[in-house]
């Protein structure tokens, strides 16, 4: 034997691990055999070289010197695993850039349709989900499985919970994103909006949210604080609700194990009410509870300030989370919906207005004290733009519920102007700020490569937004109107062609929008790399220093 | 126990409010009283939620739900609508309801309302193949000009708008069918050729070189001039187009004169009257008669 290359036993974690990987292995083998789609054949061939490099890389770590499970603590301090995040931060800037790509191809198909180009893979039809399962899940997922991971170690003073279960649920999650997307390209969909993958992508993605939420929870149990940070609520409650809404609306049968087809077991209206109540949730505990929650951990630490209203805090997180569930019926306004369902919507998301700012409010004021630090730190001037879009969306979305002004925007472009203001403004903006944190603590560098780069990233997809929200809002209403205008002869003044061709210099202007969102997602990566790559090292880890402010109270 | 546990409760210099005295992290939170707007905003927004769920149906009950006080239902709403638009429609419809196309054609103040409403639903019917303006495309005839394939007076235009074109199980609906001389090899690919050269000399197009028109006027006497006619003036009653005008449904050049020629075509319009009611299909009439070629 070699010397000085001892070889470990393995822990019961690795060798379950082990075990279980190569019996995916086998029963994809026999999958991949018997099936006749070739899309599926192509993901379970994906699926076994995911499990044949996990039993290699959970074997590997046997062979190491040194490599046993972690220990929690290092000299009295946690030692915490921030691996993980490390990888959560890459994916999602590498996702961030792909998805914003593929959304500026889908605006420019829509203004020139000839960039379909006539090819299946790359038809609107299955980028479109690609493009919102990119944003969202993978960018939008990463973003927040990274943080949560990190700011759940950090407010405990605790290692994240499991030897393999957190590289488990960042890889496995990551390998859902991409059954996914290619599967969206391949036409393997089940056709629900934001839920489009087939049912072995959605049984996959349960297995891995459910080890999550008990990564999550396990690491809390453990924690060295007497009480659970508010940043945490608000990550528990998106893991938790996203585990309920995810199973809720993708309940189906398979035609077939050796089939990617399903049907889904709602039918008709029912089956529209659970995909809206899904759907909307989605936007309120993904987009929304989980994005809040890096705000209160990321505003305060980056201003160096106390949050500003606990008792806020409590009343806006409760009132937000009884609320938001019920206020998915607004997106079936004039439908089969029953009418009392469609009123309880309308209410709820009006109710929802106040509970939403609680958080828009909470982050902005956390800033008092430390308005000046606006001019000099762009980081920071991103977060507090983000909160100001999402304030902004927030109101413009219990305004859309309202059936009057619902029968107006309803399908119209002003729906996808309200979405993009939440989603570019608000859900991306916060998330460039917690990444414009964690490079330089997670690298342990002084500071970012440039924060004049930073300015112009956030200049430049200011700009960008501003372009797209307003387009969308001036196409979305001259939509509505002209869809809704009669003749005084009492007959429809525009045909529906007509109202598509006097979308397109708008459908421009929101492409150019995108292109300036994109360029400015790029500065960010090649000043997140450059700070990794040639930062100075921070000679000390970053000790919390008291704030000279805070006094003792009589 | 913890170290931030025992100095709770300090003051903040900038805003005056204490802390609750717990740290994470280094993150501390203020016991900043809740915003008076804000409270007052979001009570005020319950209180008018609930006024809505008296006035207007909203809680599910056993079997059924609360009504609301004022008897709302989105469908009486569209009902009502629709009952209104109908009663402003009345008046001008019965009159179209009434009067022959000839009639609409000659009554300026029925002209009037029959464009009115042929335009929108034409919109919405006809512009996806025809064009918005009825300019037509390749496959879809221009409706502009005055070359009919079925027929342009009133009643031939009605009679091919409310039957539609090669309609499975429409027995009045306008049919024919060119054969496929070259899928079902009843000429040969060099034969092919030299009918679609012959049929360019009809039009007074240039021909090919090679080309043997004398065989392709041969073999065009034989197979096509039935329909066609032998100077290719074709026959609406037959649907058979007119070969020697400058108009062409797909195309005059040689190589779509060959995809004709070997493989047909067959293009179908929908029985719009299974689609559109009689006042309408009139409007539509009217409309596509004075597009421009109406006879």
């Amino acid at each position: 034997m070699a010397a000085g290359n001892p070889i470990r036993q393995a822990t019961i974690g690795e060798i379950v691990g082990i075990m279980l990987a190569a019996a995916a292995f086998l029963g994809l083998l026999v999958i991949a055999a018997k099936t006749d789609h070739a899309g599926y054949a192509f993901h379970a061939f994906l699926g076994m070289a995911a499990a044949l490099a996990s039993v290699f890389l959970i074997g590997n770590r046997c062979f190491r010197p040194g490599t046993g499970p972690a220990p929690q603590e290092i000299d009295g301090r946690p030692n915490y695993n921030m691996d993980p995040v490390k990888f959560g931060v890459i994916a999602s800037v590498f996702w961030g850039i792909a998805g914003f790509a593929v959304g500026l191809i889908l605006a420019l198909q829509l203004a020139y349709p000839a960039l379909n180009f006539d090819l299946p893979w790359i038809n609107f039809g299955r980028l479109r989900p690609l493009h919102t399962s990119a944003v969202i899940f993978a960018f939008g997922g990463n973003v927040l499985i990274a943080t949560s991971f990190y700011v759940v170690q950090r407010t405990s003073r605790a290692r994240l919970a499991g030897d393999l279960s957190p590289w488990f649920v960042m890889l496995g999650y990551n390998l859902f994103i991409v059954i996914a997307g290619t599967g969206y390209l391949l036409g393997i969909t089940q056709s629900k909006e934001y839920a489009e993958p087939e049912w072995y992508a959605d049984l996959w993605l349960t297995i891995v949210w459910v080890v999550y939420l008990f990564v999550f929870l396990a690491t809390l149990a453990k924690r060295k604080e007497p009480h659970i940070y508010v940043a945490n609520w608000f990550y528990l409650a998106f893991i938790l609700t996203i585990a309920v809404l995810h199973i809720g609306n993708n309940l189906a049968l398979p035609v077939s194990v050796f089939s990617p087809r399903s049907y889904i077991v709602w039918s008709g209206v029912q089956d529209a009410m659970f995909q809206w109540w899904y759907g909307h949730n989605a936007v309120g505990f993904f987009l929304t509870a989980g994005f809040l929650a890096i705000v209160y951990y990321f505003v305060p630490k980056r201003a160096n300030r106390p949050v500003y209203s606990y008792r806020l805090s409590i009343i806006h997180f409760w009132a937000l989370i009884f609320l938001y569930i019920w206020a998915g019926p607004h997106h079936l306004h004039y439908t089969a919906l029953p009418d009392w369902a469609q009123t309880l919507g309308m209410t709820f998301s009006i109710m929802l207005w106040m509970p939403s700012w609680g958080g828009m409010i909470n982050g902005i004021m956390t800033l008092s004290g430390a308005w000046d630090k606006l001019r000099t730190d762009p980081v920071l001037r991103m977060m507090v733009v983000s909160l100001a879009f999402y304030g902004m969306a927030t109101f413009e979305g219990p305004l859309m519920s309202i059936k009057a002004v619902n029968s107006l925007s309803h399908y119209t472009d002003w729906t996808i102007g309200h979405v993009h203001a939440g989603a570019l403004g608000w859900v991306a903006y916060i998330s460039f700020g917690a990444l414009y944190c964690l490079v330089p603590w997670l690298w342990n560098r002084k500071d970012l490569y440039s924060l004049k780069l930073v300015s112009w990233h956030f200049w430049i997809s200011t700009l960008g937004i501003v372009f797209y929200i307003c387009a969308m809002w001036v196409s979305g209403i001259l939509q509505g109107l002209m869809w809704r205008a009669y003749t005084s002869l009492g007959f429809l003044e525009y045909s529906f062609i007509e109202t598509v061709a006097a979308m397109h210099p708008f459908y421009v202007i929101r492409a150019l929008g995108g292109a300036l969102f994109l360029i400015g997602a790029l500065i960010m990566a090649f000043n997140l790399w450059m700070t990794v790559r040639h930062g100075a090292e921070d000679a000390a880890e970053a000790d919390f220093t008291r704030q000279p402010q805070l006094v003792p109270a009589e | 126990m913890n170290k931030h546990q025992d100095t709770p409760h300090e003051i903040d210099a900038h805003t005056g409010h204490t802390t609750t005295g717990h740290e994470w992290d280094g993150i501390r939170e203020l016991n900043t009283p809740l915003p008076r707007w804000w409270l007052g905003i979001f009570y005020a927004t319950i209180v008018w939620s609930v006024g809505y769920w008296v006035v207007y149906p909203a809680w599910p009950l056993i079997s059924d739900a609360t009504k609301g006080v004022i008897g709302y239902a989105s469908r009486l709403e569209i009902a009502q609508d629709l009952a209104l638009l109908q009663q402003q429609r009345a008046a001008q419809a019965s009159g179209l309801a009434e009067a022959s196309l000839e009639q609409i054609k000659a009554d300026p103040a029925l002209f009037r309302i029959a464009m009115a409403q042929g335009k929108a639903a034409f919109g919405d019917n006809c512009s996806a193949c025809h064009g918005v303006g009825g300019a037509g495309a390749k496959g879809y005839p221009n409706l502009n000009d005055d070359d009919w394939l079925w027929g342009g007076t009133l009643a031939d235009i009605h009679l091919t708008l409310e039957h539609g074109i090669r309609v499975a199980g429409n027995n009045d609906t306008r049919i024919s069918q060119m054969p496929a001389f070259g899928k079902d090899g009843m000429l040969k690919p060099a034969e092919i050729r030299d009918v679609a050269n012959h049929v360019r000399e009809l039009a007074g197009l240039s021909t090919e070189p090679g080309a043997d028109l004398a065989k392709g006027r041969e073999h065009y006497a034989a197979n096509c001039a039935a329909c066609h006619g032998d100077a290719g003036k074709g026959s609406k009653e037959l649907g058979a187009p007119d070969l020697t005008d400058a108009i062409s449904l797909y195309g005059m050049d040689l190589a779509s004169l060959t995809e004709t020629i070997s493989n047909s075509r067959a293009g179908v319009m929908p029985a719009w009257s299974q689609r559109l009611d009689a006042t309408t299909l009139k409007a539509l009439t009217v409309y596509v008669h004075s597009l421009g070629g109406g006879q």
